[in-house]
């Protein structure tokens, strides 16, 4: 007896904390993924951002003499500039897919593989989907001058232009972006109340004050979640431009990611202080919205 | 229902809507469209210039087969799998775990652990690049399969426990509790009672990880090089290097490589959107 009394002694006490002890053992191996490969380097990005190092030799500190060089270089400047009308048309998005979903939200025979159809573009990769419009704006063959021919337009070469480059890689993103706030609203038009409705019919409203004060109010978890997905892709954006432009035409399609993987990994130079100085920056900017998104989901839990 | 359903309008309306829709349909997918037809035609229709009319031949099966035969794509196509079905599989199972002990325990540090998760998830994964990469060269696992996926894993387990948690709160608590008085012990309680009701959510989340995994661009130049690790987003940019200027060759391995993601979406629809939505539109 005396032999089995340790074990049974240590049951008992796992017994005993169970409820209290499995969260964590569930927990561990996750956490600790989560923190080596997420959480740990964005804070060692701020280490990073105050060294001198190309990657292979000895790191030298040098303080915040990247973000010095940052504050004086253009190419920052036109990156973030970039970053922050990327922000603004990508919400573009939003309303788009919120119209397409209201077009579709039919019962006709087919409509499913329409809406199939329509959520296509999110499915392909960014990359495929750089490919087919770097050759829809074509300046010999892209589909966008043929039309623009036809209205007796002058053919534009759009990602060579650095008045329209930017403009022309965003409507690219906008593309799998709006498909994917469509299937969020369809999603949510379902859940729409019929009462509701009905009685905003009663009272009259109909059209643009129906979709307003009726329809909108009760799509707000599907606007919240495409807002939240919208906001990340627009910081997110790199594989459009690496490659329809690879950041040109001189260097004015740049945004920061791009930028900073530009500088730390590129045959530009392997600056690892510097990329990491601009992914400084880059986090910033996010913290905001990250902060922004968590208070509304905790807003959202304390309800419950 | 909003807007209000076309059978109630004039058969004119109803008309026009049926005829609009395909119309609608063909403008959104022009860019698609035309990369479709650009793939099955010969290579004589681009230096005359036939860029849109009708393709002079049929060569479907003379540039699909150049892509499969005569490039490096199959290789990148085995890549990608090889780090796809890891990566999922990985996600699946820390994501179980983690979603369990978030969505079923009750203690103080619960919400900000998930909130971690949550957060981690929503940086540009951007940043993370010079230390990750420093971290994976490190590790000696640079330009290594296992390199990416374990990056992968560790990264989408963030979204994946947001899911999983979300869905495992909105389970009859009251099962759990049942199965507690009968003295079944916790882990038994998840493998047994938990788990066979996530199963819709599993598949859910990993018809999405797989898309976007599979997906993945920055990544895969980050953290690997050449044709032995890279997967197909990476390699379709050596392959249209190796066929430049030959749009149906392009056309077509971008087609190919596209392929995956879309069949795995059109088997998968329902669980595919109920991914999207995190849950949490109800």
């Amino acid at each position: 007896m005396s032999v089995q009394a340790p074990g049974a002694e240590q049951r008992s006490w796992y017994k005993r904390n169970e409820i209290a002890v499995t969260p964590w053992l569930f927990l561990i191996p996750g956490v600790i993924f989560f923190m080596v490969y997420v959480i740990i380097p964005i804070f060692q990005s701020f280490y990073y951002s105050t060294l001198d190092w190309d990657g292979l030799g000895e790191p030298v500190q040098i303080g915040l003499q990247n973000y010095a060089e940052l504050f004086d270089d253009d190419a920052f400047y036109v990156s973030l500039r970039n970053n922050v009308i990327w922000l603004f048309l990508y919400l573009l998005a939003i309303p788009a897919g919120l119209g397409i979903a209201l077009l579709l939200n039919q019962t006709i025979f087919g409509i499913r593989l329409y809406k199939s159809l329509f959520f296509f573009p999110f499915v392909i990769s960014q990359v495929v989907v750089g490919l087919v419009f770097t050759w829809f704006y074509d300046p010999t063959f892209g589909i966008f001058n043929v039309v623009l021919g036809w209205v007796g337009l002058g053919p534009i070469n759009v990602l060579g232009d650095e008045r329209f480059v930017t403009y022309g890689i965003i409507a690219a993103g906008l593309w799998p972006q709006t498909a994917y706030c469509m299937i969020l609203y369809l999603t949510g038009l379902n859940a729409v109340d019929p009462e509701q409705i009905e009685a905003g019919r009663l009272d009259g409203a109909k059209g643009w004050r129906m979709l307003w004060h009726v329809v909108v109010p009760q799509l707000k978890p599907a606007t919240f979640i495409a807002f939240v997905v919208t906001i990340i892709g627009a910081l997110r954006s790199f594989d459009l431009i690496s490659i329809m432009t690879n950041g040109g035409p001189f260097g004015e399609s740049r945004v920061l990611s791009f930028y900073m993987f530009e500088v730390a990994l590129s045959e530009y130079g392997f600056r690892m202080g510097y990329g990491a100085a601009v992914a400084v920056v880059l986090f910033i900017i996010m913290l905001f919205f990250i902060t922004y998104f968590l208070w509304s989901m905790y807003q959202d839990e304390k309800g419950r | 229902m909003f807007p209000t359903p076309i059978e109630k309008s004039s058969a004119a309306v109803q008309t026009g809507y049926k005829i609009m829709l395909p119309v609608a349909l063909i403008l959104w997918l022009l860019p698609l469209i035309s990369i479709m037809i650009f793939s099955v035609k010969p290579d004589a229709d681009f230096t005359t210039g036939n860029y849109w009319g009708l393709p002079s031949s049929f060569e479907f099966f003379t540039n699909y087969g150049r892509v499969f035969f005569d490039s490096d794509m199959p290789r990148y196509m085995l890549n990608s799998i090889l780090i796809t079905v890891p990566t999922v599989i990985g996600c699946v199972i820390l994501s179980s775990m983690t979603g369990f002990a978030l969505g079923v325990y009750k203690f103080r540090s619960n919400l900000w652990i998930f909130f971690m998760f949550i957060a981690g998830n929503f940086v540009p994964f951007q940043i993370l690049m010079v230390p990750v990469r420093d971290l994976t060269l490190d590790m000696g696992l640079y330009n290594t399969i296992a390199g990416l996926v374990l990056f992968h894993i560790a990264f989408q387990t963030g979204f994946c426990t947001l899911f999983m948690r979300n869905f495992i709160r909105a389970l009859p608590f009251e099962l759990i509790e049942a199965a507690r008085v009968e003295g079944i012990s916790e882990w038994r309680i998840f493998w047994y009672v938990v788990l066979p009701l996530m199963k819709p959510a599993l598949a859910a989340m990993a018809v999405l990880i797989f898309t976007f995994i599979w997906n993945d661009f920055f990544w895969a130049i980050v953290l690997t090089q050449g044709v032995e690790t890279q997967p197909v987003t990476a390699g379709i940019t050596s392959f249209n290097a190796q066929f430049r200027a030959a749009y149906h060759l392009m056309s077509a391995g971008a087609i190919v490589a596209a392929l995956p993601p879309v069949a795995m979406f059109f088997l998968m629809q329902k669980h595919f959107i109920a991914g999207l939505t995190l849950g949490a539109v109800k």
